[in-house]
């Protein structure tokens, strides 16, 4: 007598289940098909560059320290290495960079003296100085996940900008810009 | 064909040399490999290595990669351990430089609570709609069984 109510009033709680699972399996599907964004980006943008002093990568070349990047003009850091096949290919634009006036500095990561040299000899040399940094010292206090990167870092020892892979033509100009943004003091 | 196959094979080995030449020409960092003198602060740094994320290789620990970066991780924990530093103090270290995702120990924070709160709440559903159920088959006397 009483059945009917109940059983009319609970027909839709079947589906849920089934409704429960359906979803579950787009969400999983979703996740496989997009993978998402890979890059650990760094936490440091905004903060100032932690103490550190490298000794010189090459002869002829000096040493990188923090006291080097809080002259009043904003600077490049990339950082980089000989054995990393996209540093080659970021060279270039490297040099264009430098050509525009844009002072870099690098930190050469768990690298020998005369793999470096032979590193610029064959891809040119744009850096101001060069820091040798043997146990990615400098890399994990900044925050860089990996090799190439390229940080702003303004007149005031200030992180700006994080650009992480190689530099390519088309990176030239946003590059440039946050350069130039970086005259301005936050 | 033999000269494409060729100039294949040549291409592979410019790109792969300079790789296989270089990785390796570094020595570990000091604490890479080597494990602490003291059993105490090694079994504490090891937990921590455990619960640090790779970030070159995303799905491993520290503890687990071979990537030199890793092992450049985890002597910089080694040696803040072995200098007296908190192994929480060493996470926090890393996560205001890498964010969250550097560390797999699961937080309880504004935006992780849902995480918490939806296995507690999916049971308290369970068990209301459970209970009405058997409710409603002591009511009509095992007519739904």
């Amino acid at each position: 007598m009483s059945a009917p109510t109940p059983g009319r009033r609970s027909r839709w709680t079947i589906w849920l289940p089934l409704a429960l699972f359906i979803g579950f399996v787009a969400l999983v599907a979703y996740g496989l098909m997009a993978p998402g964004e890979r890059d650990v980006r760094s936490a440091m943008v905004g903060n100032p560059l932690p103490q550190f002093t490298l000794p010189a990568g090459v002869e002829g070349t000096p040493g990188l320290s923090r006291a080097d990047f809080t002259k009043g003009e904003p600077r490049l850091l990339n950082i980089f290495a000989s054995w990393c096949v996209p540093c080659a290919v970021e060279a270039p634009q490297l040099d264009t960079l430098a050509a525009q006036g844009v002072p870099i500095d690098g930190v050469a990561i768990r690298d020998r003296s005369e793999d470096i040299a032979q590193f610029l000899d064959r891809n040119g040399n744009p850096y101001r100085a060069i820091g040798k940094d043997d146990v990615s010292a400098v890399q994990l206090g900044i925050g860089s996940s990996g090799v190439p990167e390229t940080f702003v870092i303004d007149g005031e020892g200030i992180i700006r900008y994080q650009h992480m892979g190689p530099i390519m033509e088309r990176d030239i100009a946003q590059i440039m810009s946050e350069w130039r943004k970086a005259k301005e003091p936050l | 064909m033999t000269r494409s196959i060729l100039a294949f094979v040549s291409l592979w080995l410019a790109a792969a040399a300079p790789v296989a030449a270089a990785q390796d020409s570094m020595p570990p960092a000091p604490y890479a490999y080597t494990q602490l003198d003291d059993p105490a602060q090694e079994a504490e740094a090891q937990a921590l290595m455990e619960t640090l994320r790779c970030v070159r290789c995303q799905s491993q620990s520290i503890a687990d990669s071979d990537a030199p970066m890793a092992g450049d991780m985890r002597s910089q924990v080694r040696m803040r351990i072995a200098a007296g530093e908190e192994p929480e103090a060493i996470r926090a270290w890393l996560v205001d430089r890498y964010g969250d995702y550097i560390s797999y120990k699961p937080e309880l924070k504004p935006l992780t609570w849902p995480l918490f709160a939806a296995p507690v709440v999916l049971a308290a559903l369970a068990a209301l709609l459970l209970r009405r159920r058997f409710r409603k088959g002591a009511r009509t006397g095992g007519d739904v069984a």
